[in-house]
């Protein structure tokens, strides 16, 4: 989890000008980087600006001999269509509450994993099983458990045996959402386990010596000292929620409205090869994305740097 | 040690090592076909490359049973002009997007005139594009109506009186269709507007469509759907799904590939007692039904690098035998029409070999265009899930899916 090199703590000196010492090593420091650098260039900033330049254009694989510049108007094609705001909207809504759920579960698990007084480190092991699963397997699996034919789900008081879950809208969300907590909550708790450690016990100590109870200790104490460890578990996640894809592939493949915008993108993309149309949604994607970090940075002041797991 | 190799294999050939180094063993033939449970395709390549005399050996290279991955898959490795593909089990709605992109190559000449000797002018149909012939066609299918001899004494004629004849069951009162959002459904649509008297398109890019035969056809699917007769999962069925309720004793009719038959006869033998068979039933009573029509047809890759004998490959395993072998084994109906009173079919398909050839005859083919991705994907968006059409009032959905379909031949809008 490198986002961001450590800043660099050496105490600045009050020196005029840099020591040639300092300067070679500032050299060095830039010879050491440049691989990493152009690695990232190469497999991050062309495609994404290859991206943008097929957005620009008419070209569709189909019709090889078709095509040319376009212009804005393939972005003018997604952005009036009422199809991609339906699918933001899906999108937002999978992504707010799952997130929200797997703040509060991440939450618990973090606490316990922080308290677990023997075999600390079986449970911290057993908690990210979830984690380590395919997506693609945990999606088939969760789709199986509640399917009307093979699944158990339906055999479970309280449920009709009739349920179709994959037949509605909003029955088919709540079990990607479902599907989608269980397997990222781990993760979550990992991050917030990450800033929970950071908190000096000496501080309970003394809130419990002035008669503080249990909760004002969390509201008071961990919830505050946390915070940018919960903002950059909440960045992150909801990065990755923004982006989902595969679960809703293996469950619904978007039938009922339950699309999200990455299917919708490898629908124009891969299914209809139309790639000016395909890349202008992807690039749309991206921008949200920024959007969405922006918000985080700027807005709540999440500090990548801080609340790094480590 | 390539020389050393090709020895070994041509066995005998040792003076190819002297100079020339053209006749290096059988030519490798690569066959990208979606995998056929009951072993046709190892079966056909087998016999071909051994029939060739060493001039060839096709290794098949299977793709997942879904279409719409088979399709993907080969799409991709067409758009980049992969030269490792030769041979394309092609199914019948890929062909125009395929030749017109320049992705297959045309059959001429005597080769074609062989693959297409004794073939369903409509199968014949389904491999062609703007008039020219893009591939041999293999084994077609078709939809029938299967239904419990047990509860029905004789079978609906229209899709009106079937509902109205389901909903009043006691038991087993439903009726198993394909209309998950997949192309399945895009088939099960399509039979319906082509059995009402008219068709999705009337060329590449003309959209057809008339509004009362539409209509009457979006009527029996919102009337499936919202009475009585449609299964609980309808709009996640498919024809596995179907099926299985069928089997399970849940439904009195099912329209379905000729597959059902004997699966209900491995599966479900007191359901197989009773199980009878007709025709795919009309939508309009006064005009014959058109069932659908499918299947796969083999065409010859432009970027592979043996496109000579690619063709002779093609054709051989396109050839009689081989659709002998497919409904032998796999239980595909020919697209030959002399081979269904051969024994291979009528012990196949009993009793009924008559009437698939009739169906396949009859059958009302998807539409042929560059775009039909598009055009299949608008269908699916404008009529999923099929409880959405009210059936007294079937206009607004018709006036979407017109208007979908319109962008979608020109490949305009998000699909």
């Amino acid at each position: 989890m490198s986002v961001n090199a450590p800043a660099n703590p050496a105490p600045q000196k009050a020196a005029p000008k840099a020591s040639s010492r300092t300067r070679s090593e500032r050299k060095l420091a830039w010879m050491l980087c440049a691989p990493a650098v152009l690695a990232m260039l190469l497999v991050t900033a062309y495609p994404i600006a290859y991206a943008v330049v097929l957005s620009l254009q008419d070209v569709d694989l189909r019709f090889p001999d078709e095509g040319g510049f376009a212009g804005l108007s393939n972005y003018s094609t997604v952005l009036s269509s009422s199809l991609w705001w339906t699918d933001i909207f899906n999108t937002v809504f999978i992504m707010v509450i799952s997130v929200a759920i797997e703040l509060v579960l991440g939450m618990a698990i973090a606490l316990v994993m922080h308290r677990a007084i023997f075999g600390r480190g079986v449970v911290r092991t057993s908690v990210l099983i979830p984690y380590g699963i395919i997506t693609v397997v945990a999606a088939f699996a969760w789709q199986f458990a509640f399917s009307p034919e093979t699944g158990f789900v339906n055999n479970l008081p309280l449920i009709s045996d009739e349920m179709d879950w994959f037949g509605g809208r909003f029955s088919s969300f709540a079990v990607i959402i479902l599907a989608e907590v269980w397997k990222t909550t781990p993760f979550m708790a990992l991050l917030l386990l990450a800033g929970l450690v950071t908190i000096d016990d000496q501080l309970y100590e003394a809130a419990r010596v002035d008669g503080a109870t249990a909760w004002q200790r969390f509201t008071r104490i961990t919830l505050p000292l946390m915070k940018p460890a919960i903002l950059v578990a909440l960045l992150f996640r909801t990065l990755d929620a923004f982006r989902v894809f595969d679960t809703i592939f293996v469950m619904t493949r978007g039938a009922l409205d339950t699309e999200s915008v990455s299917i919708l993108g490898y629908n124009q993309l891969i299914s209809r090869l139309n790639l000016g149309l395909g890349s202008a949604v992807s690039v749309l994607i991206f921008l949200c994305v920024f959007l969405i970090a922006f918000i985080f940075v700027k807005g709540f002041g999440a500090k990548v740097e801080e609340g790094r797991p480590s | 040690m390539v020389c050393l190799a090709a020895a070994a294999l041509a066995a005998g050939v040792l003076t190819a090592c002297g100079g020339s180094s053209d006749s290096s063993g059988p030519r490798e033939l690569t066959f990208f076909v979606a995998i056929q449970p009951g072993g046709t395709i190892e079966e056909v390549s087998k016999r071909c490359s051994e029939e060739s005399n060493g001039k060839y050996t096709i290794t098949p290279e299977f793709l997942p049973t879904d279409a719409s991955q088979q399709r993907e898959q080969l799409v991709r490795r067409l758009g980049a002009e992969d030269s490792s593909i030769d041979i394309i089990g092609m199914d019948v709605i890929w062909t125009g997007e395929f030749a017109n992109a320049g992705w297959v190559e045309e059959w001429t000449g005597a080769e074609k005139k062989q693959v297409t000797e004794k073939v369903f002018p409509n199968v014949i149909e389904t491999a062609s594009f703007e008039g020219k012939l893009y591939a041999a066609p293999f084994n077609t299918n078709t939809q029938l109506l299967w239904y419990r001899k047990d509860l029905v004494k004789t079978p609906p004629k229209t899709w009106d009186q079937m509902i109205e004849e389901a909903e009043g069951l006691e038991e087993a009162s439903s009726i198993q269709v394909q209309a998950n959002r997949y192309e399945g459904y895009m088939v099960f649509v399509n039979a319906l507007i082509e059995s009402a008297g008219t068709e999705i398109l009337s060329g590449p890019e003309e959209v057809d469509l008339e509004q009362g035969p539409t209509e009457k056809a979006l009527e029996v699917i919102g009337k499936l759907a919202n009475g009585g007769a449609a299964p609980p999962s309808l709009s996640t069925s498919d024809e596995d799904t179907a099926r299985l309720g069928f089997e399970a004793g849940e439904s009195a009719f099912m329209t379905n590939y000729t597959f059902a038959y004997a699966s209900a006869k491995e599966e479900a033998p007191d359901i197989f007692k009773n199980m009878g068979y007709a025709r795919f039933p009309r939508v309009d009573a006064s005009k014959p039904s058109k069932p659908p029509l499918g299947g796969f047809n083999l065409a010859v890759s432009s970027f592979s690098d043996n496109k000579d004998v690619a063709f002779e490959a093609a054709a051989c395993l396109a050839d009689k035998d081989s659709q002998k072998t497919a409904v032998e084994l796999d239980g595909l109906p020919p697209s030959r029409s002399d081979l269904y009173t051969d024994k291979t079919v009528t012990s196949a398909y009993p009793g009924f070999a008559e009437l698939v050839k009739e169906s396949i005859e009859a059958s009302g083919p998807r539409p042929t265009t560059p775009a039909y991705q598009d055009v299949s994907l608008a269908v699916q968006r404008a009529l999923h899930p099929p409880d959405k059409i009210d059936p007294d009032d079937t206009e607004s959905v018709y006036d979407e899916l017109k208007s979908l379909v319109e962008d979608a031949v020109k490949r305009e809008g998000l699909l």
